[in-house]
C-alpha cells in the first residue's frame, strides 16, 4: 500500500516540483509540492500502522499453519494505538521542521543578512512549533501514555523505573535505575504524579515491573528509561522555548530579543534526538515480544543469516551514513549561507569544461 | 488468485526493468558518451525528473511480493541477504551521484559524483542480472524454505553455489549490456547534436554485443536449469515469446540504422519485456526453484498469502497502480522532447 499509493505520488511529485519550477505554473508548482507532502504523510500513516499492530495486534486471526491473517482491513487501519501513534509521531515531525526552519531564520536575523526572510521563517516556524511543542504534549502524548500503560504495563512500569507497584505513584524527573538492587539512585521523585497522569486520579495504583513475569521485562532496561527520560526532557524545554517564542513575537520583541534568539538558532539538532529517542523507547519497551504477546523478538530472527554478516552490513551502513552526515554538513552550510535569493539566480546552469 | 499474483507481480518487475533500465543504462554511458560539461548536465537531465520515479517499481514490486508470497520475501530477503545490501547501497550512491553533483561549483567534486553514478549503475546493472540467473538455477533451499548463499563459493553450479558463479555472471553481463543499450537508444531519443550521434554509434555495437550474448546464455540457461524448457514443450505458443525476443533484437538493429530513434527504444522495451516473460514462463508455478532437491521448491501454492488478504489487496492494487500510472503519464508528458540547457533543472 505505502509502495504503490504513497512512494509513487511523492516520488513522481518531487520529480516535477524540483525539475518543472519554470514549466508549470506557480499554483502547479506549489500543488506539486503539496503532493509531495500528501505522499510523504500517507508513507508515513502506513508506516505507524504496521508498527502499531506489532505494539498492539488488532483484526487479526490464527491460520491453521500457524501464519497470522488481516480479518479485517478496516480494522487494521483503524488500530487506535495506530492512530494515537501517528498523531505523535507527525506532531514530533512538525516539530522537528519548526525547529529548523526557525534557526535558518534565527540565524539571518542574528547575521542581519537576509532578514527578511529570516523573519518570515522565524514567524512560520514560532507559530506551528509551539502549536505542535504543545500538541506533543497533551493530548497526544498524554493520551499515548495512558493508551501504554493500558495494553503494555510492563513497558511503562520500565520506562518511568517503577520496580514497585505502588499507590500514588511518583514521577522520576532525575535518578538512575538500579537494576541489581531494583531502586532509583539519586532520586529527584515528585509524588503522586504518574498515578494522576495515568488514572487522573493522585492515588491510583500503577503496576510496577514486580507483577511482571522477570523473562517478559523490556531488555536493556536502563536504555528504555534513558531514552523515554531524555525524549519527555527535550519536549518539555521544546514547549518552553517555543511559548516563550511565541509570546515575544505576538509582542512583536521576538527579531530584537538575542537571548531567545540564539536557543532558537541552536537548538534544530535536538528534535531529532528526542525523536529518535522516542522511537527508542516504543521499539525497546515493546521488548522481548517482536509482535506484542503474540511473537518473541527471540523467535523472529532470519535463522539463515549469520551474526558476521549483519555485522558486515550494519558496519557498511554506519559507514555510509557517517560519510553522508559529513557530506550533509558540508552542502547544507553551502546553501544556508548562500540564502535564499542566490537560489534562484542559480537556475541557469554555468557551462564550464571538466578538463 | 497465485496465478494473477504471479503475473502482476512480474509485470511490475517488468516495469521496473523497463523504466529504471534506461536510469542505469545512462549512467553506465555517462562518462563514455558526454565529454563536456555541458552535456554531462544534459546526459543527467533527461533521467533527473523520472529516476525517483522510476526506482519506486522495485519498491513496489518488492512490497507486492511481500504481500502476495510472504514466504518467497521471507526465504529470498535472508537468503540473498549480503546481495540485497549492496543493491540498497548502490541505490543510494546513484541516487547521491545524481542529485549532488551541481551542488558544488568545484571540478573535483563533480567528477567524483559522476564517478560514484557510473560505478554504482554498472554493479546495479551486473547485480540485477546476476539477481534474475539466481532464479533460474535456482538455490539450495532446505524443506523448511529457506536457505543463505555467500557472495561466492567455486565460481561453478552444484551443491554449494555462490550468488555469483559463472552463469549468473553471464547473466549479469548480458543485464549490462542491455541495459547499456536502452540507455543509450534512450539518449539517442532526448538528446541532439554531438551526444546523440554518440549514443547511436554506441546503440550500434552493443546491439550486436547483445545479439551475442543473447544467444550464448540460452544454451547456459538450459544447462542451469535443465527442466527449463519444458514449459514451453508443454505450450508450444510460449515459443511466441524467444520469437518476439529476436524480432525485437532485429527491430533496434534495423530501426537504429533508420534513425528512428522512438522505434528503436520501443523494440528495447519490448526485449528487456519478453526476456523476463521467457523467464518467468519457464518458471511458474515455481517462484524460487531449488537447485537440489525439487520438492523443497518454492512454489506459487506454498508461498501464497491467505484468500481474504488478496481479494482486499487486488481492489486496492488496482485502484493503486492506476493512479500511479496516471502521475507517470502526467510526468512523463510534461518532460517530453529533448534535453536542453536553457530549460533549468534545479540545479541538475
Amino acid at each position: 500500500m505505502e509502495g504503490v499509493f504513497s512512494f509513487f505520488l511523492e516520488s513522481a511529485f518531487l520529480g516535477l516540483f524540483l525539475f518543472g519550477e519554470k514549466r508549470l505554473s506557480p499554483f502547479a508548482h506549489w500543488a506539486s509540492a503539496f503532493l509531495v507532502f500528501l505522499g510523504s504523510w500517507i508513507s508515513g500513516f502506513f508506516i505507524i500502522v504496521t508498527n502499531a499492530w506489532m505494539q498492539h495486534p488488532v483484526a487479526y486471526r490464527v491460520l491453521p499453519n500457524g501464519q497470522y491473517e488481516v480479518t479485517s482491513f478496516w480494522g487494521l487501519l483503524t488500530n487506535p494505538w495506530a492512530l494515537i501513534q501517528y498523531a505523535h509521531n507527525m506532531s514530533g515531525a512538525v516539530i522537528t521542521g519548526a525547529f529548523a526552519m526557525c534557526a535558518v531564520g534565527a540565524f539571518y536575523v542574528l547575521e542581519e543578512r537576509f532578514s527578511e526572510s529570516g523573519k518570515i521563517f522565524l514567524r512560520v516556524g514560532v507559530v506551528t512549533g509551539v502549536i505542535a511543542c504543545v500538541a506533543q504534549i497533551f493530548p497526544t502524548g498524554d493520551m499515548h501514555g495512558k493508551y501504554m500503560a493500558k495494553h503494555q504495563p510492563a513497558a511503562v512500569a520500565a520506562m518511568e523505573g517503577l520496580f514497585h507497584t505502588e499507590r500514588g505513584a511518583g514521577i522520576v524527573l532525575l535518578g538512575q535505575p538500579n537494576e541489581q538492587k531494583q531502586t532509583i539512585d539519586n532520586p529527584l521523585i515528585v509524588n503522586d504524579v504518574l498515578s494522576f497522569l495515568i488514572y487522573g486520579t493522585p492515588k491510583a495504583v500503577v503496576e510496577g515491573l514486580d507483577r511482571v513475569p522477570r523473562d517478559q521485562w523490556p531488555e536493556p532496561l536502563p536504555l528504555l528509561y534513558y531514552a523515554y527520560h531524555i525524549m519527555a526532557g527535550l519536549g518539555t524545554y521544546f514547549a518552553l522555548l517555543m511559548a516563550v517564542a511565541a509570546f515575544l513575537l505576538w509582542r512583536g520583541r521576538l527579531f530584537a530579543t538575542r537571548w531567545a534568539l540564539w536557543p532558537l538558532m541552536l537548538s534544530f539538532p535536538l528534535p531529532y534526538i528526542a525523536n529518535t529517542a522516542g522511537w527508542i523507547t516504543a521499539e525497546i519497551g515493546r521488548q522481548p515480544w517482536v509482535v506484542y504477546g503474540l511473537i518473541r523478538t527471540s523467535a523472529g530472527y532470519s535463522k539463515n543469516v549469520s551474526a558476521g554478516n549483519g555485522l558486515f552490513t550494519l558496519l557498511g551502513f554506519m559507514g555510509m551514513y557517517s560519510a553522508l552526515s559529513i557530506l550533509f554538513v558540508i552542502l547544507v552550510y553551502h546553501i544556508i549561507a548562500n540564502g535564499p535569493e542566490r537560489a534562484a539566480s542559480a537556475q541557469v546552469a554555468e557551462p564550464f569544461t571538466v578538463a | 488468485m497465485g496465478f494473477i499474483w504471479f503475473w502482476l507481480v512480474a509485470g511490475m518487475i517488468i516495469a521496473y526493468a523497463v523504466l529504471d533500465g534506461f536510469d542505469i543504462g545512462v549512467g553506465i554511458l555517462h562518462p563514455i558518451l558526454a565529454r563536456t560539461e555541458e552535456e554531462r548536465q544534459i546526459s543527467v537531465r533527461t533521467i533527473g525528473p523520472v529516476r525517483d520515479g522510476n526506482e519506486v517499481w522495485l519498491i513496489a514490486a518488492g512490497g507486492t511480493l511481500f504481500f502476495a508470497f510472504p514466504l518467497l520475501y521471507a526465504s529470498a530477503f535472508s537468503g540473498f541477504y549480503l546481495a540485497l545490501m549492496i543493491v540498497l547501497w548502490l541505490l543510494i550512491m546513484r541516487a547521491l551521484g545524481i542529485e549532488l553533483r551541481m551542488h558544488m561549483e568545484i571540478h573535483v567534486w563533480r567528477a567524483f559524483f559522476d564517478g560514484v553514478f557510473f560505478i554504482s549503475s554498472l554493479l546495479l546493472a551486473v547485480l540485477y542480472g546476476a539477481a534474475l540467473a539466481n532464479v533460474i538455477r535456482g538455490v539450495p533451499l532446505g524443506e523448511d524454505g529457506y536457505f543463505f548463499l555467500p557472495l561466492w563459493t567455486n565460481w561453478r553450479l552444484g551443491p554449494e553455489p555462490g550468488i555469483l558463479d559463472w552463469y549468473t555472471l553471464i547473466g549479469g553481463v548480458l543485464a549490462l549490456v542491455a541495459l547499456a543499450l536502452h540507455g543509450a537508444l534512450y539518449l539517442a531519443v532526448k538528446t541532439e547534436a554531438n551526444l546523440q550521434l554518440r549514443a547511436r554509434a554506441a546503440a550500434m555495437y552493443l546491439s550486436v554485443a547483445l545479439l551475442a550474448i543473447t544467444v550464448v546464455s540460452l544454451p547456459a540457461t538450459i544447462a542451469a536449469r535443465r527442466d527449463g524448457l519444458d514449459n514451453y514443450w508443454a505450450h508450444p505458443i510460449a515459443f511466441a515469446v524467444p520469437a518476439a525476443i529476436f524480432a525485437a533484437l532485429a527491430g533496434i538493429m534495423f530501426f537504429s540504422r533508420k534513425q528512428d530513434d522512438r522505434k528503436a527504444f520501443a523494440c528495447s522495451c519490448v526485449y528487456l519485456a519478453m526476456m523476463l516473460v521467457g523467464a518467468a514462463v519457464a518458471l511458474y508455478p515455481r517462484l524460487l526453484p531449488s537447485s537440489s532437491d525439487s520438492a523443497n521448491d518454492i512454489t506459487i501454492q506454498k508461498a501464497l498469502s491467505g484468500p481474504h488478504t488478496l481479494h482486499v489487496g487486488l481492489v486496492w492494487w488496482a485502484f493503486g497502480m492506476a493512479l500511479a500510472i496516471m502521475y507517470f503519464v502526467i510526468v512523463y508528458r510534461m518532460f517530453r522532447g529533448k534535453v536542453s540547457l536553457e530549460h533549468g533543472g534545479y540545479g541538475h
